[in-house]
C-alpha cells in the first residue's frame, strides 16, 4: 500500500448530509471481480444524465454541468470535503476504491459510517473528522474561493488552510503508524500467529464443537 | 468480577490479543462468504502466495447476481455476462481454496444471511463475519456478527482474526405488547425513525425488554438485520430457550456431548444484572403502529396512518433541505397521507423479511384476495431453496400466484436488482427489504419499506393501507 505522509491538495466540496455507497457507487458496478477501475463511475447517477453500465464508454457520456465534480475549478481534487454521516449504507469496498480511483486521497467530514471509514484506511484513504463548524467554515471557504487547497500532514496530525490558518485532528495511532508506512494488515497480525495458535488450543478445549463442527 | 453486557462476554471470549491503545485481534468462527465481495480477496490471497488459516469455517454461496426465474441451465442461465463471471468466480474460488460452497441448483443456496442461521453455520456465541453490512443479522442468535470489507475478508481468510477496537455497548429496550398487524418489522423501523440512521455509530446495540423476548427467532433475525440502518455493525439479543431450541437438530449445529456442554454455555449469553450500557433508549412496544418509509433514508418513516413530512416545518436547514430532496425523488408532495401514495410493485423477499413465518404472515393477507388491476408487478422471492421448498409444502406459493403474485427462486432479487429483477424508474414499491437509498431497487424506484403483511395488503389495495383492516 502507498504511504500516506503529507500533502498539498485542490479540496472539492460534497454539500450533502448521509451520502451513501450507493451513491458513491451504483451497484451495476459492483459486478467487477478486480479493485481498480472505480474511479470514472464515482457518484455515476449525479455525475451523469444517463444511466451508466459497466462496459459504458465513459468519455461519451452526457455529464451533468452542475454536478460538482463536473466543474472545472474542482478537476484534479484531492481532498473531499463532506458532510455528516458520509459512506453509509454497504460494506462494500467498492465505495473507497472508487473515490481512491478518482484521485481522493482524504476525506473530510464531521463524521462517517463505521465500516466505510474502517474501509477507508485499508485503501490508503485518509477519512479525518472535524468538528461540525470547522467542517463549515472550511465548505465557505472552498467556495468563496477557486482552487482552494489545503495541506493535510499526518506527521503532524494537522491540517493547514491558505490563510496559514492550523486545523489540529486526532487520528487512531495505530491507523497512523500502517497509514505513514504503508503496512499491510495481514503481514503485521501474522506476526502474532503464535498468540493465534496459543487462542485455538484454549479456546479448543472451552468449546471443542466449534472446532469439530465447524 | 464486574457486571458484563453480552457484547463485553462475546468480545472477551474471542480476544487474542490487545494493543495498549485498544486495537485488538478477535478470533472469527465463522466466515460466509458471497460472490461480490469475496473475488478480490482471493485474488488477494493468491498474489500473495497466501492460503486460508482454517478452510472449515467459511461457508460460501452465490446469492446477490442469481436470476430468480429459471435456474434449469445452472450458473449459464445468467445472461449478464459480468454476473455470470462473478458466480463462477465464486465457485472457482471455492475449489481452488478448499471451501464449501452451496452452488446455484443446490437446494440449499439463498441469502447468505438466511443461509446462515437455516443451517446452524451461525451459532450463539460465534464471532460471525461476511463481505456485508447485514451480518449484523446474525446476532439475533447471540452471535458477534461483524459486516467486514473485502480487505477484511481477505484478512480473516489469511488469519482467521479481525482487527477491531472495541465499541460502545447500546441498549434499545422496547417493553409492552405488541398490537395485533405489528411486526418485528416495523418495530425496528420505528427504533430507527426514532434514534436516526447515525443513532448507533460506534455502538453494539443489544435488542432487550419485553418485545424481543417475546419475539420468535426469525423475528428477531429481522430486527438485528436493520441494525446497520441504524448506523450499528452489530445487533444483539439475548440466548433464551427459544435460541436453543430454534438452533437443534440444524445441520451444522453440535451434537451429543458437545450439544449439551454448547448449551451449557449459551445459556450464559445474556447481559448481567447491572452490567452498564453507554446509551440507553427506550420505546413502548404497545405504541408502536405499522410503518411505511416515506423518503430515501430508513430513518424517514411514518405511521402508516400519518402524513409526509413538510420540510416548512424543520427549523434545521440541512434536515429540511434533505427532506425536500427526498420529496422529489420520490415524487411526493409534503403532507401527502401515506395512505394516498400507490403501490405500484410489490417486494417480498431480502435477508429481512424472506424467512417462512414472512411468507406465513403475507399469505394470511392474501388468502382468497387478489392484488389491484393497478400493481405492475408482485414478486414473491424466498430467502433459499429450502425456505421455498417448505412454503411451497404448505401450500403457501399457491396463496400467493392465486393472488397474483409472481413466486420466483430464492436470491436477493429487487432488494438491490443486480441481477435482472430492478424496479422501474418514478415507480412506488411496498418492499419488504431494508434500503430505500435512492436506485437502490433500480435506478430512479421509488421504495417504501414495510413489513411482509404490509406489502400484501398493499398489493391488493394498491397503495399503501393499515393491515389492520385487512386481518
Ligand atoms: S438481500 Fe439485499 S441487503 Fe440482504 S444481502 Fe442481499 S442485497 Fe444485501
Amino acid at each position: 500500500m502507498d504511504k500516506i505522509v503529507k500533502m498539498t491538495a485542490l479540496v472539492a466540496p460534497m454539500d450533502r448530509a448521509n451520502v451513501d455507497t450507493d451513491a458513491i457507487i451504483p451497484k451495476q458496478f459492483l459486478k467487477s471481480i478486480k479493485r481498480t477501475g472505480f474511479g470514472p463511475n464515482l457518484f455515476d447517477e449525479w455525475r451523469y444524465e444517463d444511466v451508466g453500465q459497466p462496459d459504458s464508454d465513459n468519455s461519451n457520456r452526457p455529464l451533468r454541468k452542475d454536478f460538482v465534480l463536473n466543474q472545472p475549478r474542482y478537476q484534479g481534487a484531492k481532498i473531499l470535503l463532506a458532510r455528516e454521516n458520509f459512506g453509509c449504507g454497504s460494506s462494500r469496498e467498492h465505495a473507497p476504491w472508487a473515490l481512491k480511483d478518482y484521485g481522493f486521497d482524504v476525506v473530510i467530514a464531521p463524521s462517517f459510517a463505521d465500516i466505510f471509514f474502517n474501509n477507508c484506511f485499508k485503501n490508503g484513504i485518509m477519512p479525518l473528522v472535524l468538528e461540525e463548524s470547522v467542517v463549515d467554515s472550511l465548505f465557505q471557504e472552498v467556495f468563496a474561493q477557486e482552487g482552494y487547497q489545503l495541506t493535510v500532514d499526518l506527521e503532524t496530525q494537522q491540517i493547514v488552510t491558505p490563510s496559514g490558518k492550523v486545523i489540529p485532528f486526532e487520528i487512531d495511532a495505530f491507523r497512523r503508524h500502517c497509514l505513514l508506512n504503508g503496512l499491510d494488515d495481514i503481514a503485521l497480525t501474522l506476526a502474532h500467529q503464535e498468540d493465534i495458535k496459543a487462542y485455538e488450543a484454549k479456546r479448543k478445549l472451552e468449546a471443542p464443537w466449534l472446532f469439530t463442527h465447524a | 468480577m464486574s457486571a458484563k453486557t453480552l457484547y463485553d462476554k462475546l468480545w472477551d471470549a474471542h480476544l487474542v490479543r490487545e494493543e495498549e491503545d485498544g486495537t485488538a485481534l478477535i478470533y472469527i468462527d465463522r466466515q460466509l462468504l458471497h460472490e461480490v465481495t469475496s473475488p478480490q480477496a482471493f485474488e488477494g490471497l493468491r498474489l500473495a502466495g497466501r492460503k486460508p488459516w482454517r478452510t472449515d469455517t467459511n461457508l460460501a454461496t452465490p446469492d446477490h447476481n442469481v436470476p430468480t426465474t429459471d435456474l434449469t441451465g445452472g450458473v449459464a442461465s445468467i445472461k449478464d455476462p459480468v454476473s455470470r463471471i462473478q458466480v463462477e468466480t465464486l465457485g472457482m474460488n471455492a475449489r481452488e481454496f478448499g471451501i464449501t460452497e452451496f452452488a446455484m441448483g443446490d437446494i440449499r443456496q439463498g441469502i447468505v444471511h438466511v443461509v446462515g442461521p437455516e443451517e446452524g453455520a451461525t451459532l450463539p456465541g460465534m464471532t460471525v463475519v461476511c463481505g456485508d453490512s447485514h451480518t449484523a443479522t446474525h446476532g439475533a442468535l447471540g452471535a458477534l456478527a461483524h459486516g467486514i470489507g473485502t480487505s477484511e475478508v481477505e484478512h480473516v481468510l489469511a488469519t482467521q482474526c479481525l482487527i477491531q477496537k472495541k465499541m460502545k455497548n447500546m441498549l434499545i429496550r422496547v417493553d409492552g405488547q405488541l398490537q395485533k398487524g405489528v411486526t418485528p418489522k416495523d418495530v425496528v423501523l420505528a427504533i430507527i425513525g426514532k434514534i436516526g440512521t447515525a443513532g448507533g455509530n460506534g455502538h453494539a446495540i443489544e435488542f432487550g425488554g419485553q418485545v424481543f423476548r417475546d419475539m420468535s427467532i426469525e423475528g428477531r433475525l429481522t430486527v438485528c438485520n436493520m441494525a446497520i440502518e441504524a448506523g450499528a455493525r452489530v445487533g444483539l439479543v439475548a440466548v433464551d430457550e427459544k435460541t436453543v431450541e430454534y438452533v437443534q437438530g440444524r445441520p451444522y449445529a453440535p451434537k451429543g456431548d458437545e450439544w449439551d456442554m454448547a448449551v451449557t454455555a449459551w445459556m450464559d449469553l445474556k447481559s448481567d444484572d447491572g452490567a452498564h450500557f453507554d446509551k440507553v433508549v427506550e420505546l413502548d412496544g404497545s405504541k408502536i403502529e405499522p410503518q411505511v418509509s416515506w423518503g430515501t433514508s430508513p430513518e424517514m418513516v411514518s405511521d402508516v396512518n400519518g402524513i409526509v413530512p413538510d420540510p416548512a416545518r424543520e427549523s434545521d436547514a440541512v434536515k429540511a433541505a434533505g427532506i425536500q430532496r427526498a420529496l422529489d425523488y420520490m415524487g411526493l408532495q409534503a403532507n401527502t397521507p401515506i395512505k394516498n401514495i400507490p403501490a405500484e410493485f410489490v417486494f417480498i423477499g431480502s435477508c429481512t423479511n424472506s424467512r417462512i413465518e414472512d411468507f406465513r404472515a403475507a399469505a394470511q393477507v392474501l388468502k382468497g384476495r387478489k392484488i389491484a388491476d393497478s400493481v405492475e408487478l408482485a414478486l414473491a422471492v424466498p430467502g433459499s431453496g429450502l425456505v421455498k421448498q417448505q412454503a411451497e409444502a404448505e401450500g403457501l406459493d399457491k396463496i400467493f400466484m392465486d393472488a397474483g403474485f409472481e413466486w420466483r427462486n430464492p436470491g436477493c432479487s429487487m432488494c438491490l436488482a443486480m441481477n435482472a429483477d430492478k424496479l422501474p424508474a418514478g415507480k412506488h414499491c411496498a418492499s419488504t427489504s431494508n434500503r430505500n437509498f435512492e436506485g437502490r431497487q433500480g435506478a430512479g424506484g421509488r421504495t417504501h419499506l414495510v413489513s411482509p403483511e404490509m406489502a400484501a395488503a398493499a398489493a391488493v389495495a394498491g397503495h399503501f393501507v393499515d393491515v389492520r383492516d385487512y386481518l
